[in-house]
Formats: C-alpha cells, sequence, structure tokens
C-alpha cells in the first residue's frame, strides 16, 4: 500500500500551497497533476548543468546531451512496454500524437469512402482531427454507441464495424466518465478486419500499468503533463512498421538525413523523422523523471490506491441527496452536478474554500447528447490525494445552496 | 434600511435576477442588432439583442445558456440601460468596469449592478460577469458604423 503522507513530502505544491486561503486541495488532476521535486530537478539540472542541443554539436556537451534525450525515450518504452525504443516519438502532447496520427497516417490511407470509428465520449483531440481528415480524404466518422451507462463494449464495437471500418480510434479511459475501454479485446477484434486501432492514452496511462504488446494496440497518444511531468512533451507510440509507412507532418532540421536542389528529399528513420526541429529536451528528461519516479511507486499500487479513493468519495456522495453522480461504477473521474446549481457556480464555491475541480463540458462537447446535460463538474484523483481532501470536498458538496457564497466571502 | 454593503442583500439581488431574469427572450424583429457572446473558456452563451432608436436605446433582450453571475448580471444591464442615450449607457458601462477591475467607481449609478463589487476575488467569474456587458459594448459600437 502507499504511504501517502510520505509521498506527499515529494510535491512543494501540496506543502505551503493556498488557495482563497485554504491549503490547496487539488482535484483536477484529469487537467494536469502537480510535480515532485525529483522532475523539477531533472528539468532545473538540464537547464543549470547540461544545456546543450541534441543530435548536433560534435562535442562532448552534445553528447552528453544526447545520452540523457536518448535515456528518456528507453524510460518511455521501458514504462508502456514498447517492443523497440524506435516506436516512441516525442510530440507536445496528446493532442499533438493524436494530430500526427490523423494527418500522417489516416490521411494517408484512408480513401473515399471509408469510416473512422470513435465515440461521442471522445476529447475534442480525438475527435476534430478525423472530422478534418475525413472532410480531406472522402472518408467518414461514425459513432459506436456507448452502453447505457457510458461505456464501451466490445459488442457495441463489433455491431458498428462494417467492411468500410479502416480505423478505430477511442480514449482507453474516457476523460469525463471515465470508464476503461476494453483495449485488448477491441484490437484482438480490429486486427482480423484489418483495422488500425489509435488509442487515446491521456487519462490511462498515468493511472495504470501500460503495455501496449499486450493490449497490440497499434497507436497510443499520451501527455507528460498529466502525470506529474513537465508540460508541453508527450508521446506517440506506433508499432515500427506502421511507423515507416507514416509521412511526418512537420520537415526541418533533423528529421532528414540528406536532400539537394531539386527537393529530393531522404527522410530519417522512426523516430527521428517525426521530430523535425529541436525537440523539448528538459521536458522529455523530465518525463522520463516523472516515470522513473512514478515505477518506484508501482503503477499497479497506484491503480489501487486510487479506486480506494474513488470507491471512499462515491460512498460519500451518494449519501447526499443535492447531489447527482453520472458515473458512480466508473474508474476515472467523478463527473456530477449539484442539483440545481450551475456546474460554473459550484466550481466558484469549491474554489472559495480552496479545492480544486473543473466545470463545464471538458473538451467533450458532443458527450451532451449521450447524459442529457449540458455541463457537469469532474473531480478527478491521483495517488497523492487522500482521503481527507476528500472528506473536505463532500463537505463543501453539502454547501451546494449557499452557492453564492463565493462571492461573498 | 439595509446598508449596500449587507452581503445578505447583494446576494438577494444576485438570486432574484437569476431566478427571475428580466427583459429575457429574444424577439423576431430586424430592426435589433443581435450578437452572439460565447466564452471561450467556460460554458456561457448567450444572445443579445439591442433595439437603437437614433441615440436611443429602446429595448434590450437576451438569451442563451449561462451560470448564475452571467445571467443576472445581464439581466440587470438591461434594466439599467434600457430607454437611457447611448451616452448615458456608456457612463454606467464605465462605472461598471471599473467596479470589476478594482478602479475608481460611482456606486450609485450601478444601482443593483453593485452586487457584483466582489466579483474581483473570484478572478476566473470576472469572463461570467461581463459576458452580457461586453455584448452591449460590441452592439453600441455597431449601431455607430
Amino acid at each position: 500500500m502507499l504511504d501517502v503522507a510520505q509521498i506527499r513530502k515529494d510535491f512543494p505544491m501540496l506543502n505551503g500551497k493556498t488557495m482563497q486561503g485554504h491549503p490547496l486541495v487539488y482535484l483536477d488532476n484529469g487537467a494536469t497533476t502537480l510535480k515532485p521535486q525529483v522532475v523539477i530537478d531533472s528539468v532545473c539540472d538540464y537547464l543549470t548543468n547540461y544545456s546543450g542541443n541534441a543530435h548536433r554539436g560534435d562535442y562532448d556537451l552534445s553528447h552528453e546531451v544526447d545520452e540523457h534525450y536518448e535515456k528518456s525515450r528507453e524510460i518511455v518504452q521501458k514504462f508502456i512496454h514498447a517492443k523497440r525504443k524506435e516506436e516512441i516519438v516525442f510530440t507536445s502532447g496528446t493532442t499533438d500524437s493524436l494530430n500526427m496520427i490523423a494527418y500522417g497516417y489516416g490521411l494517408t490511407h484512408l480513401q473515399q469512402g471509408d469510416e473512422i470509428l470513435i465515440t461521442v465520449a471522445e476529447h475534442a483531440s480525438n475527435t476534430l482531427p478525423w472530422f478534418d481528415v475525413a472532410r480531406q480524404c472522402g472518408a467518414v466518422v461514425n459513432y459506436i454507441e456507448l452502453d447505457e451507462t457510458g461505456r464501451l463494449t466490445l459488442e457495441n464495437v463489433q455491431k458498428a464495424t462494417t467492411d468500410q471500418t479502416k480505423i478505430i480510434a477511442v480514449a482507453e479511459v474516457t476523460n469525463v466518465l471515465g470508464y476503461h475501454a476494453p483495449m485488448k479485446d477491441i484490437c484482438e477484434w480490429a486486427h482480423s478486419r484489418g483495422i488500425i486501432v489509435v488509442a487515446d492514452g491521456a487519462q490511462s496511462v498515468p493511472h495504470q500499468v501500460t503495455d501496449v504488446q499486450e493490449t497490440d494496440v497499434d497507436f497510443l497518444a499520451f501527455s507528460g503533463h498529466k502525470m506529474c511531468g513537465p508540460t508541453g512533451i508527450g508521446v506517440m507510440y506506433g508499432k515500427y512498421e506502421l511507423l515507416k509507412d507514416m509521412k511526418p507532418t512537420r520537415l526541418g532540421g533533423g528529421s532528414n538525413s540528406r536532400y539537394n536542389s531539386c527537393g529530393v528529399v531522404t527522410l530519417k528513420k522512426p523516430p527521428y523523422r517525426f521530430e523535425a526541429g529541436t525537440p523539448h529536451i528538459e521536458g522529455a528528461i523530465g518525463l522520463a523523471s516523472a516515470m522513473g519516479y512514478l515505477m518506484n511507486i508501482g503503477m499497479d499500487n497506484i491503480y489501487q490506491y486510487e479506486e480506494e479513493l474513488r470507491q471512499y468519495c462515491i460512498e460519500k456522495m451518494q449519501k447526499l441527496d443535492n447531489v447527482d453522480i453520472y458515473n458512480p461504477d466508473s474508474q476515472g473521474a467523478v463527473a456530477f452536478n449539484i442539483k440545481g446549481v450551475f456546474s460554473q457556480d459550484a466550481a466558484s464555491l469549491f474554489n472559495s474554500y480552496g479545492i480544486a475541480i473543473r466545470a463545464g463540458q471538458h473538451c467533450a462537447k458532443i458527450l451532451d447528447e449521450f447524459l442529457k446535460v449540458s455541463t457537469t463538474l469532474r473531480a478527478s484523483f491521483y495517488f497523492y490525494n487522500t482521503k481527507e481532501e476528500i472528506d473536505a470536498f463532500v463537505e463543501v458538496c453539502k454547501k451546494g445552496d449557499d452557492f453564492l457564497d463565493a462571492f461573498f466571502k | 434600511m439595509r446598508s449596500l454593503n449587507d452581503p445578505q442583500l447583494l446576494r438577494e439581488i444576485i438570486m432574484d435576477h437569476y431566478e427571475h431574469p428580466r427583459n429575457r427572450g429574444l424577439v423576431d424583429d430586424d430592426s435589433y442588432l443581435k450578437v452572439n457572446m460565447n466564452s471561450e473558456t467556460c460554458i456561457d452563451d448567450l444572445d443579445i439583442q439591442v433595439k437603437f432608436n437614433g441615440d436611443k436605446i429602446e429595448d434590450v433582450r437576451y438569451d442563451g445558456e449561462a451560470c448564475a453571475i452571467c445571467t443576472s448580471s445581464t439581466s440587470i444591464m438591461s434594466e439599467l440601460v434600457k430607454g437611457k442615450t447611448k451616452a448615458e449607457a456608456q457612463k454606467i458601462i464605465d462605472n461598471y468596469m471599473n467596479m470589476i477591475y478594482e478602479r475608481d467607481y460611482d456606486p450609485e449609478i450601478l444601482e443593483e449592478a453593485i452586487a457584483f463589487q466582489n466579483t474581483h476575488k473570484q478572478a476566473n467569474r470576472i469572463k461570467c460577469a461581463t459576458l452580457g456587458w461586453n455584448g452591449l459594448i460590441e452592439l453600441m459600437k455597431e449601431s455607430e458604423e
């Protein structure tokens, strides 16, 4: 089991940061996460002690940077259990990764009449690129139905699949409802029909063991900052054979091996062909440091503890009669509303007690068609949250009717 | 008499306009100028309609989906500027914005709108408390074009 008190000492933001005069209770981990000192130190170490460029210079400093940068790639490989490190492409985050997949693979492989399957629970970043790619190449985006609780099931994937289906792009854990997709079963089904599976891992990779060889997913996208790493760094994982067959969406320095004035360009091999320009070196180093930190705690332990925390929270919330919970039995974020209170107004009330939760549509702007409510509150946990923090959160839930208090304190 | 600084009174003003918004509901009339005000960071999404008659603001309407702060501040705004000249409305707007952004302002001229005097303490709500007002500003500009 986790020693949460000990863990909390690692996070400067959990030791002294206040909001509205209260110690910060940070329950917006679906948006971004706090950083442990070891990650901060690793970024500062690069900026302070060896800040040169990667893959460029013929001197010791640059070589030192190369070693750290490539070592970071190996740590990511280990974290997601990829077969080889060349399958790890550093990007600016999940959005960047999904765009690269949609335009670099989707647009170059889809044809008129082909079909991309997503769900209404997808984040905008796993929806809008596909809309645009479909429009450009004459493909169509269709939806896999969610079951009555909001889950994605293999059965519904099978029902939605047609002979035209070429890509299935779904979140491994959705960002509002927090349900797990049966990724391994989906991949097995899809691959038997020659369909490529793209997993949005933004809300799954930070919270559980990720094994891309076990699930056999073709592409996986995730962000560093949602797992204790810096912002501006993320990963696109792709099977090597697919990456070889994929077009970079950005070209420039570092991605080519040679070119001439006639415009003949020879690209480098993956992953370098996808990393044009100076990479986010301190980001990659910080992400690797975050992954090391998480692996030390153990992703299984993190998963178990968060499940326990969520269960505790749901049980307490279910005792309140002024709260609607939309996903009591999922594993991720808790989506809820306080009866009769507009979500934005409620979020201000939480803010006035130092509690950070999110209100709105959470970048899933077609999910309302399923939920039948236009906006929700979302509380999302991470392994450094405590039952005491949940107690404080539930106390404020009870005060929902006084939501204007926030305005007059 | 209760003081204008009485939080309970200010709260009642906001709740009253939230639960019973004045001038709410759009009209199908081409003589109104119309703008959609749609917060980029939250859900607030109001259509604002203003009918100008020469220099006068003859009517203000709005409808859409918005939180308590946005709805009530727009409702109060509609009552304050209806029937006023543009210059008078501009003065009210200037004072309101001064209050919101913690500059000197004249509380008398703002009447019930002083209920939003603490908005700066919840800085993320400034956009809610100004969405309708900014719609009015846009339409006043448009009416000059």
